[in-house]
């Protein structure tokens, strides 16, 4: 890998603007005998942070075959106490060993004086917590000496103190630090659900020309204290319809993406995964087309 | 507020489930809401339970998964990982169900905890090849006692009053539980010489001898710290081996 440009956020992300899936175990065995066609495999750096074993050999299986993403789940980077340098080493470790296309954390904090809590939690959006993410995403790309996608998340609550929009907030950390984008499309719709605005109108307040990877997943629901719809981000179930039409509305005006569907609780048989895998591929390729289309009209 | 007070706040709501939602966070009534910040704190415990339902599935199947969820319940509500490595998870969870009143009659419980937990880390342990049996004809038997052994990484020895691993080996599986043939006290290595985990209950007098082992006694100080009529550390010495538990030796 070449030292000496660092890639702009447009190529961050070095993997095929194809569909991905996130990597389970169970998967595996039928994954490697099939070896079907695929842009590449995500997995949560977490999961491979045991020093050998079974795990490790059958990644080292997958990743001689597909391009990996490297999904981080505990890094803690809009927390305000100072990122874990053992952690950070870890991680750095696992790219260089496994040379994964592109690496992503999200916009959230999970460890505290407690110990690690396993949950994206929610921070405020203001210049001081802008400050201190910033820092932490250059803290990142320099210890993986790389540029990281940083994700968009889902919340359930949000802070009366925060003085910044969300994607005023995340459009400020790509700026500042020239991190890309993981742009989670079912993220926005349980936000946008949960707090009452309009999916369209935040991604046309996205950057998505910083974009790198997008993510699709399913939901479950609840209801709040006043009765209001909750949606919960559970990765549990098929990508619904609503978020189907909102990525192909990003497609269409951003053009293809490495596209990963996420389904980590109750995973389902391989070949409904893969199904959903191959319909996001197809949006693209019906977007890809209608844009051959549109351009050849107006040669016409 | 200023950054770390807002998360330090939310944080102790998080850890107390009496406490309300912190002021400030709010849905969209523009107020806190219970039901909301609930989101998080089941979050939270759902995931610990779940990270400890899958390291201790023949736990969990011995006293059934309602009883399991409580105990793991109470466990994560005072123990929280302490990385994010949820890999190590639940190691100190085997000493908690010792103590937990509502198994007290399960003596047998702990031990085969332990015995799930010393699994899983071999399962995850650096890889390292094992010492060969044809290796052992190498070295000059009358030099032996003198040498130490290496002990593979995966390499774990237990120890339990009960049958825990007959236990442990008769609820692997999907059919009908095994009961032990015997109930007596046993001695247990857990190795993984190559991809897989290997379980493997050892002769008489074997746990001490290999603990003395793994403590740096050469075989000559670990066969005469041995109590037991007719050991035969021979025997021991090529049972280790062929477990694949050692990596070298060491004259």
């Amino acid at each position: 890998m070449s030292e000496t440009a660092r890639p702009s956020p447009r190529v961050a992300s070095a993997l095929p603007n194809r569909s991905g899936v996130g990597l389970k175990p169970e998967h595996i065995d039928e994954i490697l005998r099939d070896r079907p066609a695929l842009g590449f495999f995500e997995i949560h750096a977490e999961n491979y942070m045991g020093a050998g074993g079974p795990p490790h050999r059958r990644l080292e299986a997958i990743r001689a075959l597909y391009p990996l993403s490297l999904h981080g789940v505990g890094l803690s980077i809009g927390s305000p106490k100072p990122l874990d340098r053992d952690h950070l080493g870890r991680l750095a470790a696992l790219a260089r060993r496994y040379q994964p296309g592109l690496f992503s954390e999200h916009l959230a904090w999970s460890s505290h004086d407690e110990g690690f809590l396993n949950d994206l939690l929610p921070l405020p959006y203001t210049q001081e917590t802008l400050a201190t993410v910033c820092d932490h995403v250059d803290q990142v790309q320099e210890a993986l000496a790389r540029p990281m996608l940083l994700e968009n998340p889902s919340t359930y609550v949000i802070f009366e103190e925060s003085t910044i929009t969300e994607t005023d907030f995340i459009r400020d950390i790509a700026r500042r630090t020239g991190c890309g984008l993981l742009l989670d499309v079912s993220n926005v719709l349980v936000s946008a659900t949960n707090h009452g605005f309009d999916p369209g109108a935040y991604l046309d307040a996205f950057p998505l020309d910083h974009v790198g990877e997008i993510h699709l997943a399913g939901f479950a629901e609840a209801e709040d204290d006043a009765g209001h719809r909750v949606l919960i981000d559970a990765h549990d179930s098929p990508v619904r319809d609503r978020v189907w039409d909102l990525y192909r509305q990003v497609i269409a005006r951003r053009g293809s993406a490495p596209t990963l569907v996420e389904w980590d609780n109750d995973v389902p048989e391989w070949s409904v995964l893969l199904g959903e895998a191959r319909r996001a591929e197809g949006t693209m390729a019906d977007a890809a087309s209608m844009s051959k289309e549109g351009a050849h009209r107006h040669a016409v | 507020m200023p950054f770390s007070q807002t998360i330090k706040t939310f944080a102790s709501a998080l850890g107390d489930p009496t406490h309300p939602p912190p002021a400030g966070t709010i849905g969209r009534e523009g107020a806190p809401d219970v039901r909301r910040f609930a989101v998080y704190r089941n979050n939270i415990a759902v995931s610990l339970i779940a990270a400890l339902e899958a390291r201790y599935p023949v736990t969990r199947r011995l006293v059934g998964e309602a009883f399991f969820r409580a105990m793991a319940r109470a466990f994560a509500a005072r123990n929280k990982p302490r990385s994010a490595v949820m890999l190590c998870y639940g190691v100190d969870f085997p000493d908690f169900v010792s103590r937990f009143e509502p198994a007290r009659d399960l003596a047998y419980l702990p031990d085969v905890a332990r015995l799930e937990n010393a699994w899983v880390e071999a399962y995850h342990s650096a890889e390292e090849e094992p010492l060969a049996l044809a290796a052992l004809a190498a070295f000059d038997p009358a030099a032996l006692g003198d040498s130490r052994l290496a002990f593979h990484p995966a390499a774990r020895l237990l120890r339990s009053e009960h049958p825990a691993a007959s236990i442990w080996a008769g609820h692997q599986g999907e059919g009908p539980a095994r009961p032990p043939q015997d109930w007596r006290a046993e001695e247990t290595l857990v190795t993984r010489p190559d991809a897989d985990v290997k379980v493997r209950i050892l002769p008489l007098g074997g746990y001490s001898f290999a603990c003395a082992l793994q403590g740096g006694a050469t075989l000559a100080e670990a066969h005469a710290a041995m109590d037991v009529d007719g050991f035969d550390p021979g025997a021991h010495l090529v049972g280790l081996i062929e477990a694949g538990a050692i990596s070298r030796l060491k004259i």
